[in-house]
């Protein structure tokens, strides 16, 4: 049965440094007081894997150093321009890169999703995303004449991370359209989510909310954290704290600026 | 004359660029295209289809972030949109870095959905404001998606112009090779040769970009910049002086 953690330090406790960790898009919940959780928690050698994109999620935790593996198909801060951090230890070669484009690393998820060593995909032949990639093949397609196409390996991760809207108390998570948190889930060993509020009642007694419902089947621990995308948006719900997004680039412009905003952001926990 | 904005003499340009299509679909940090996609569905009465990446509201994808993917690999995308912090003149984008992959000079955001949608997507409008002998060069230094493949590479996609702050090119796909096709008002094609860092083809006489017309001026700042403001609220503000709402 998945646990209701007392709070969102004790939900991302469970990930060891050095896991594979996969965390959704933007627009598709960015677990923001988890990320700060986890790097409270000091958290590192991370193999971050974002599907497929990530902002100042993987911003934060490459400044902060977490993260080992950057598995990505780009990280920007969107209309507040570059992600500093990312940049910065792109540029000293901090971080291992694994350069994508976004429907590899969807198809490298939904690979593991069914349990299967790979997925095909078209596209990449003659880029430099191919030519950097040991991992990825091309080969004949065997149904076709003279036909190259790429092969990905799945990717398992080993932690699904990202933020929802509400849970219930048998750990079944409300994605609404977000439906690749659904694949994540699907394909990860252990899925932690950190909701906006608990559901009275069960998610899977309503069939327009079954339908889009992480089944708590797949759910390791749920916490409870609301406006949990802050200072990011979480669709539907509230938008994206623009003032601080600013400031936040501002910021991480530098590593002492990025440090200071630390310490007034996360190290100390923010006012409710 | 009527007064208009770059922004808004761009995505008209985009608009005639797109014509007559079933879906429009738009990616990541690109408001302009966006304006343009959303102002051409507002003139066709809800043609062609928007998908905006990023929005719930001018989104109809039910499946998750790879229905775009999964619907562009089948052809059901008509057009998208890519820039890049290097374009050359084979049509080669580099979204990734300058300088040797493994030692960069300088770090892009990362190749997006281009090293695929490049090649599946029949009309690919690339689009950069930035044109300088920095961005527009001889040869990228990291190929995030080729312009072109050899023949037996599954390819049923690819640019068809470039849109940038000074001027429209068009893209020939067999030769691999730009052609300028007109000047935005203001600039002239000295100043296009002067900053483009690849050669291009050009008639002989060069017309200028034509202006929008009221009633597409009316539309994008009526109708379409409140749109706008919901996946691009900085940008909405700045060029149409839409209030972002802060909701909670």
């Amino acid at each position: 049965m998945p646990t209701i953690a007392k709070s969102v330090d004790e939900a991302v406790a469970a990930i060891p440094d050095g896991a594979m960790v996969v965390v959704p898009r933007e627009a598709c919940g960015a677990p923001m007081e988890a990320t700060r959780a986890l790097i409270r928690r000091g958290a590192k050698r991370l193999h971050l894997v974002c599907l497929p994109t990530s902002t100042m999620q993987a911003d934060m935790l490459i400044g902060a150093d977490c993260v080992e593996t950057l598995e990505t198909s780009a990280v920007s801060l969107g209309e507040f321009g570059p992600a500093p951090r990312f940049t910065a230890a792109v540029l000293s070669k901090a971080i291992r890169m694994k350069d994508a484009t976004c429907p590899a690393l969807y198809a490298q998820v939904q690979a593991a999703e069914k349990g299967v060593p790979f997925m095909p995909l078209r596209g990449l032949i003659g880029s430099d995303i191919l030519a950097h990639r040991a991992d990825w093949r091309v080969i004949d397609n065997p149904f076709g004449n003279n036909d190259p196409i790429v092969l990905l390996p799945a990717i398992r991760p080993d932690f699904a991370l990202f933020h929802a809207a509400m849970a219930d108390r048998a750990g079944n998570v409300f994605v609404g359209r977000d439906r690749e948190l659904l694949t994540m889930a699907h394909a990860s060993a252990h899925t932690i989510a950190t909701v906006e509020k608990l559901y009275d009642g069960n998610l899977m007694d309503d069939p327009a909310l079954s339908a889009a419902t992480v089944p708590g089947f797949y759910v390791e621990t749920i916490a409870v954290a609301p406006r949990g995308a802050w200072p990011l948006q979480l669709l539907d719900h509230y938008p994206a704290d623009g003032a601080h997004l600013a400031e936040y680039a501002k910021a991480a412009a530098t590593a002492e600026g990025f440090a200071r905003y630390l310490e007034q952001n996360v190290y100390v926990k923010r006012a409710a | 004359m009527t007064d208009f904005r770059a922004e808004e003499l761009l995505a008209d340009t985009i608009m005639r660029l797109i014509g007559d299509v079933r879906h429009v679909a738009v990616g990541n940090a690109s408001p302009i295209p966006a304006l343009a996609a959303l102002t051409l569905r507002e003139r066709g009465g809800g043609k062609p289809y928007v998908s905006l990446l990023g929005s719930r509201r001018h989104m109809f994808f039910t499946d998750g972030g790879r229905e775009l993917f999964d619907c562009a690999g089948q052809g059901r995308v008509d057009v998208f949109f890519l820039s890049g912090g290097e374009i050359d003149g084979e049509g080669n984008i580099n979204l990734v870095s300058i300088g040797d992959y493994d030692q960069p000079n300088v770090r892009f955001p990362g190749s997006f959905g281009s090293g695929y949608l490049y090649y599946v997507v029949p009309k690919v409008i690339l689009f950069r404001l930035e044109h300088s002998r920095r961005t527009l060069v001889p040869k990228v230094s990291f190929v995030s998606a080729p312009g072109g493949n050899d023949a037996n590479v599954h390819r049923t996609g690819g640019p068809v112009g470039l849109i940038t702050n000074r001027c429209l090119f068009s893209f020939d796909r067999a030769r691999k090779r730009f052609t300028l096709v007109s000047v935005h008002p203001g600039r002239t094609v000295d100043d296009v040769i002067e900053n483009t860092g690849f050669d291009f083809d050009r008639p002989d006489h060069v017309p200028v970009t034509p202006a929008p017309t009221p009633e597409t001026l009316k539309l994008m700042r009526e109708t379409v910049a409140p749109q706008l403001a919901e996946v691009y609220p900085q940008f909405a503000q700045r060029v149409f002086g839409v209030k972002v709402a802060a909701t909670s």
